[in-house]
């Protein structure tokens, strides 16, 4: 994958490619001609003929939600902003794509990264905003050089530098390589590693990005692909994209499906429009041979986990419209954002990671906490210290060397993590600690009293 | 990065000066103009840059980042001891990193590292700290070899980056001919 074209299987019959509909085309690439071969920049013309507030208004009506992993309602993160003022304003893409499971930005930064540079024109232009930074991580070294002569085409065209397509604006963009820390996904994080400094997140209050953000002015800091959904906003009008969506979700969502699938990969599907069932069985063609479905992981690895044969309770409207309670199986749960909160875990960045009855449930949280402790970034003592706990205590396990207080422990640990850090990552740490211990209790049960050496103990 | 003043510290970045080329200079003014706002959030495109250019960043180039940057050597010797991704001594000339994390392990990435490590002469359970330290590097010097977090690519797992190529779906068995490809 060094930026010239992408194979992309035929499109499934729900699938609806708004994001990915040009990379799918044959012989696509990422320069600028092509892009302008297949209608691009259409949506900034329009745009800098339009009022800046009828820009946020319609990203506002657009019902589109960050598609970072927070969901945070994009329209309303905008209007933070305030245009008139005379402060200094930033936006910052965050393209550090790191949340195990989730693998949709590579292919737009790699194949498709106009897309990116006009919903970035768009957006700076809709907020009075004249320099932004696109934060790729570092791990990605062909995407960042391609982007960089993706920003270098687009201002040799005029859209972007001084006076864009003659409207009298200015913005510059440019491209920040991180250096391999996961930490650096968080917003704040990612500002204070872009300001040059160790990427320890920031405390909020009072260091809301879009109050006191990037050099402590306010900055809006979006993921890759909902910076690009903006461009399609334009493109289709609000209505008709919160159409393809739910109600409070609009828009599509790219499902990134990976494990034990027979067909993994990334979908794009209006936000809603299938099940997790449909998901698994149907898009991505099932399971492997022989195997039943055991565990899904729904929104990258800090979400819950959902066990194949739990049964949900949830509010529904039924035929007259009243709402009633309902009892949903894992595979009926609707993959969008209200549905799977409503079932206590959540879309997040929409990585779907499918555990099959192969699996050792002991072993998967074992790999995940090994990546928390990895990770931490060692500000805060709860997290710097359980992660590593949690990761230390589920190895021993594994070797055969477990207690039978174990679970308890572990779930003692985490629980004292949450709620007690400065970022999400607390949370995102013990999620996968407490739900694995929740849901798969006999599992870890028998792990805790497989003593390698009963004497020892 | 050693302990000294700032007298000292000036004169150590100047003796390093002499290792540095016009050419790196106008690259580096390059980036450093990136950040019209605050030129302390050049410092990481100076050490990708540094690293990409010699290898490593061993003190003389903590001490010239920082003269270039008016910063202490301190901030930028807590940025290389932070970041994964820099080295304070020299790596193998090829760096193989394989995925780690679940989705790659699910696909056996265990078995795909432990095949690099066989593949390049290293021991596949030799432990690697982090913390600035080069990754473990074969005795020809040409192969590095370690495990690192996702590298968002979990739908052709398992993956490894090797150099800048991004490497998908990679067989146990076809580790060796990878390998040969780089040597």
């Amino acid at each position: 994958m060094n930026g010239k074209t992408f194979v992309m299987p035929a499109p499934h019959p729900k699938e609806r490619r708004i994001i990915f509909e040009n990379i799918s085309k044959p012989g696509y690439d990422s320069g600028i001609e092509t892009y302008l071969a297949h209608g691009g920049y259409e949506s900034l013309r329009r745009a800098v003929t339009m009022k800046p507030a009828e820009i946020v208004d319609a990203v506002k009506a657009s019902n589109l939600r960050g598609r970072g992993g927070a969901g945070f309602p994009c329209g309303a993160k905008c209007g933070f902003i305030k245009y008139y003022d005379d402060k200094v304003h930033y936006i910052v893409v965050n393209a550090d794509e790191s949340e195990p499971g989730t693998f949709k930005d590579r292919y737009i930064l790699h194949y498709d990264p106009h897309q990116l540079i006009e919903g970035l024109a768009i957006s700076a232009y809709a907020t009075n905003t004249h320099l932004c930074y696109i934060y790729i991580r570092c791990e990605f070294p062909a995407a960042a050089r391609i982007v960089w002569t993706a920003i270098q085409e687009a201002r040799a065209k005029g859209f972007l530098g001084q006076n864009v397509l003659g409207s009298g604006f200015d913005v510059d963009v440019f491209v920040h390589q991180g250096a391999g820390a996961y930490i650096c996904g968080e917003e704040t994080s990612l500002l204070e590693s872009l300001e040059g400094k160790r990427p320890y997140p920031r405390i909020k209050p009072p260091y809301f990005p879009a109050v006191l953000g990037l050099y402590l002015k306010p900055t809006i800091v979006n993921n890759v692909e909902t910076i690009c959904h903006i461009k399609h906003i334009l493109r289709l009008g609000a209505n008709e994209y919160a159409r393809m969506g739910t109600p409070g979700d609009g828009g599509t969502r790219t499902m990134c499906v990976s494990g034990d699938v027979v067909k993994p990969g990334f979908y794009e599907l209006p936000a809603g429009a299938v099940t997790l069932g449909e998901l698994i069985f149907d898009v991505c063609g099932g399971l492997r041979p022989g195997r039943k479905l055991k565990a899904v992981i729904p929104g990258g690895s800090s979400a819950k986990v959902m066990r194949a044969e739990d049964v949900y309770k949830i509010k529904a409207k039924d035929a007259e419209g009243k709402i009633v309670d309902k009892e949903i199986t894992m595979l009926e749960v609707v993959m969008d954002a209200s549905s799977l909160a409503s079932v206590g875990t959540m879309v997040g960045s929409g990585g779907v990671m499918v555990l099959d009855d192969s699996r050792n449930m002991v072993w998967a949280l074992n790999n995940l906490n090994q990546f928390y402790a990895n990770e931490s970034c060692g500000q805060c003592t709860p997290c710097r210290e359980g992660s590593l706990w949690m990761s230390k205590i589920t190895t021993r396990m594994l070797a055969g060397g477990g207690r039978v207080q174990d679970p308890s422990v572990l779930k003692s640990v985490a629980d004292n993590i949450a709620g007690r850090t400065v970022c999400a990552f607390g949370e995102a740490c013990s999620w996968p600690t407490q739900s694995f211990l929740s849901k798969f209790p006999e599992e870890f049960a028998s792990a805790a009293s497989r003593l390698k050496d009963p004497v020892a103990q | 990065m050693t302990v000294h003043s700032a007298a000292e510290s000036a004169a150590a970045a100047e003796r390093q000066a002499a290792k540095v080329t016009p050419e790196f200079e106008a690259e580096v003014d390059e980036l450093v103009s990136h950040y019209p706002i605050s030129t302390r959030s050049a410092s990481l495109p100076l050490l990708h840059y540094w690293q990409n250019h010699f290898g490593y960043i061993d003190d003389s180039g903590i001490d010239w980042i920082a003269a270039r940057l008016e910063l202490q050597p301190i901030n930028i010797y807590e940025l290389v001891t932070f970041y994964p991704w820099f080295r304070r001594d020299a790596a193998g000339k090829t760096i193989i990193r394989v995925c780690r994390t679940l989705a790659c392990a699910m696909a056996g990435s265990y078995v795909v590292k432990e095949r690099f490590c066989a593949a390049v002469g290293l021991d596949p359970h030799a432990e690697h700290h982090g913390y600035g330290s080069a990754p473990p590097t074969s005795l020809d010097g040409k192969f590095s070899v370690e495990f690192v977090e996702c590298l968002a690519s979990c739908g052709s797992a398992p993956v490894a980056l090797i150099n800048d190529d991004l490497h998908e779906r990679i067989a146990p068995e076809a580790v060796p001919d990878i390998v040969e490809k780089y040597r």
